[in-house]
């Protein structure tokens, strides 16, 4: 049942949010073991959030536009009092002071909290096999990656476990794992959603953004989670634009550009093919569809793997053992530092901070991280002149389906690869959307990729909704007929318990 | 053009970011980024001096608040969560060689 059949219910009084809750919770504790989407499952919490949605419904009040919605959270995004552990150990037993503003928009709008999901550690990696709990599975296939950073959030959502999950996207962590697990993943404008409370990774790209099985509620979620925070001096002072309504409009006029540098060498074949069939399908809609070139687009991955380590190296710095998480304890506090970093940290993080210490440092600053921010202004202006004969662009969201475990864990650059489609739009600061359209030859789905310029939801939303409408379909997950795996230990629904 | 990645060159930035890397890690370490920046050299061997540099998707301007006390974070919970605190402050081992 989708997010906004759930609030309708809710709203409505024909079924409860304690009902709901409990049916979700059910499904976690009983097929959870086969995916570790979850680091935490906060039942407790999701069931008091329950009893007062329900109280609400008893006083004819309206609880919101998500009334009794099950959602799970991204793990690196603030619970006051409630483990928020970023999947690393350096923040081992920390309880945030303070609620992420999504989070408390959601309950606001009558949503249950009811876990954090699993992540590539500070959400660095693109499989979610950085984690310091272990790997999250696909759903649809438990020897193959989720994707990432998001994997968690993605799993639990293509699992059933939750309508709704959110995540964050840097260089493509909501839409690369929304491709590989077959959901919808929108990452939306940079500043539409506020990031405070939102552990920071590299802080002119990151976007908080939502995870779902329809474009419609998508894009539900985030309109409770977009408009202006002045606690997000980054947060855009405009109004958010409205979504729901414009879904059904069709395509019909809409110029859309199919990015050729983005289907070329890489791509795997059968990713390029449903692109084009996602392409004519738009055609057959109305819209005028036509292969465009961005050259530019083609520098996004170096620029990228300069600017975000070197953002990274920067804001991981506050962990050193002084003021939360983890202290290894040494005779001074210089030695502290090194040992509680050199233990709290995992490979792929410390291989990011060195990367991005190293095009900071004085003689190389010029050479990588100016040139970097130079590339920057020159993709940016690239999507403008592409963006003044189109409303929207077509891509992959990932180049090839779901990898098996391993495969790329020891060839950083490989793993790079994977976000070659989706980093030019953080870089942007736009909007991007990734829609499943069927399944490659491995039966595993693959996503398309709607892109958008700033402030460009309501287009993209248009858009996304249309491919929904004209997608082959992917089967669901079989979970519940595999034994759990006993390396990946089960969630505890019955309290607070941390994996 | 920036010379490759030695050896050196990581050593000296795990020491700069407070990592202790052993020569095992070094070793690997110095392959894996030395890959990543011969990808960067399609970006770095650019010449684009004359295109502005882009520091954030948008022109940023400082916000301030009115200068008046508002609801802040509660000391006692903030302090909470540090590992080791002492009279209300933050409590950390010796820094300048004296007795901790």
């Amino acid at each position: 049942m989708t997010a906004l059949a759930l609030a309708a219910a809710v709203r409505s009084g024909a079924r409860t949010a304690t009902d709901v809750l409990e049916e979700h919770l059910a499904v976690i504790d009983r097929l959870d073991g086969e995916v570790a989407a979850f680091n935490l499952v906060t039942a407790e919490l999701a069931r008091a959030q329950a009893e007062a949605v329900d109280a609400a419904v008893a006083r004819g009040e309206d609880p919101g536009p998500l009334a009794g919605v099950p959602v799970a959270l991204k793990d690196n995004l603030c619970t006051r009092g409630i483990p928020t552990t970023c999947s690393s150990r350096i923040l081992e037993g920390w309880r945030p002071p303070y609620d992420a503003t999504v989070v408390t928009r959601l309950v606001a709008a009558g949503a249950l909290v009811v876990g954090k999901t699993n992540l590539d550690e500070f959400a660095r990696g693109a499989s979610t096999e950085n984690s310091a709990f272990g790997p999250t599975r696909n759903p649809h296939d438990p020897s193959r990656v989720p994707g990432g950073s998001s994997g968690g959030s993605a799993a639990a959502v293509a699992a059933g476990f939750v309508p709704i999950a959110v995540g964050s996207d840097t260089g493509g962590s909501i839409r690369q794992p929304a491709a590989l697990c077959g959901v919808v993943g929108l990452k939306p404008t940079y500043g539409l959603v506020s990031r405070y409370g939102l552990v920071a990774f590299a802080s002119s790209l990151d976007q908080i953004g939502p995870f779902a099985t329809t474009v419609a509620d998508a894009v539900a979620c985030l309109e409770v989670m977009a408009g202006h925070d002045p606690l997000d001096s980054t947060s855009i002072p405009e109004a958010s634009p409205a979504l729901q309504g414009v879904l059904a409009d069709g395509v019909d006029g809409l110029r859309v550009g199919v990015v050729s540098e983005l289907l070329g060498e890489g791509v795997a074949p059968e990713v390029a093919t449903r692109t084009r069939q996602a392409a004519e399908a738009l055609a057959a809609a109305g819209a005028t569809v036509e292969e465009v070139s961005v050259p530019a687009t083609r520098l996004g991955l170096s620029a990228y793997y300069l600017i975000a380590p070197a953002e990274a190296s920067s804001n991981l710095s506050r962990y050193d053992g002084v003021r939360f998480g983890l202290r290894v304890d040494a005779p001074t506090t210089g030695e502290m530092m090194e040992r509680t970093r050199t233990e709290g940290f995992g490979e792929e993080v410390k291989r990011r901070i060195m990367l991005g210490t190293y095009a900071l440092s004085a003689g190389y600053y010029d050479a990588y991280y100016g040139k970097a921010q130079r590339v920057r202004t020159l993709i940016a202006r690239a999507f403008a002149e592409t963006y003044a004969d189109h409303d929207v662009l077509l891509s992959p969201t990932s180049p090839t389906t779901a990898f098996a475990f391993g495969a790329k864990t020891d060839d950083p650059m490989a793993m790079y690869l994977n976000d070659v489609c989706t980093i030019p739009t953080n870089l942007a600061g736009h909007a991007a959307v990734s829609v499943p359209y069927g399944v490659g030859d491995d039966g595993l789905p693959i996503g398309v990729q709607v892109l958008a310029p700033a402030l460009g939801e309501a287009v993209m939303g248009r858009v996304a909704a249309a491919l929904e409408r004209s997608a082959p379909t992917t089967p669901p997950p079989t979970l519940g007929s595999r034994p759990a795996d006993a390396t990946t230990s089960g969630t505890d629904t019955s309290a607070e318990g941390v994996r | 053009m920036a010379s490759p990645l030695t050896r050196d060159d990581v050593a000296h930035v795990a020491r700069l970011a407070r990592l202790h890397c052993t020569d095992e890690e070094l070793d690997r370490f110095t392959a894996q980024l030395g890959a990543v920046l011969d990808h960067a050299e399609d970006v770095a061997s650019l010449d684009i001096d004359d295109v502005e540099p882009m520091v954030h998707p948008y022109p940023l301007v400082n916000v301030l608040r009115d200068d008046e006390p508002g609801v802040t974070s509660d000391r006692d919970e903030v302090l909470a969560a540090a590992p080791l605190s002492e009279d209300r402050q933050f409590r950390v081992p010796a820094i300048l060689g004296e007795e901790a």
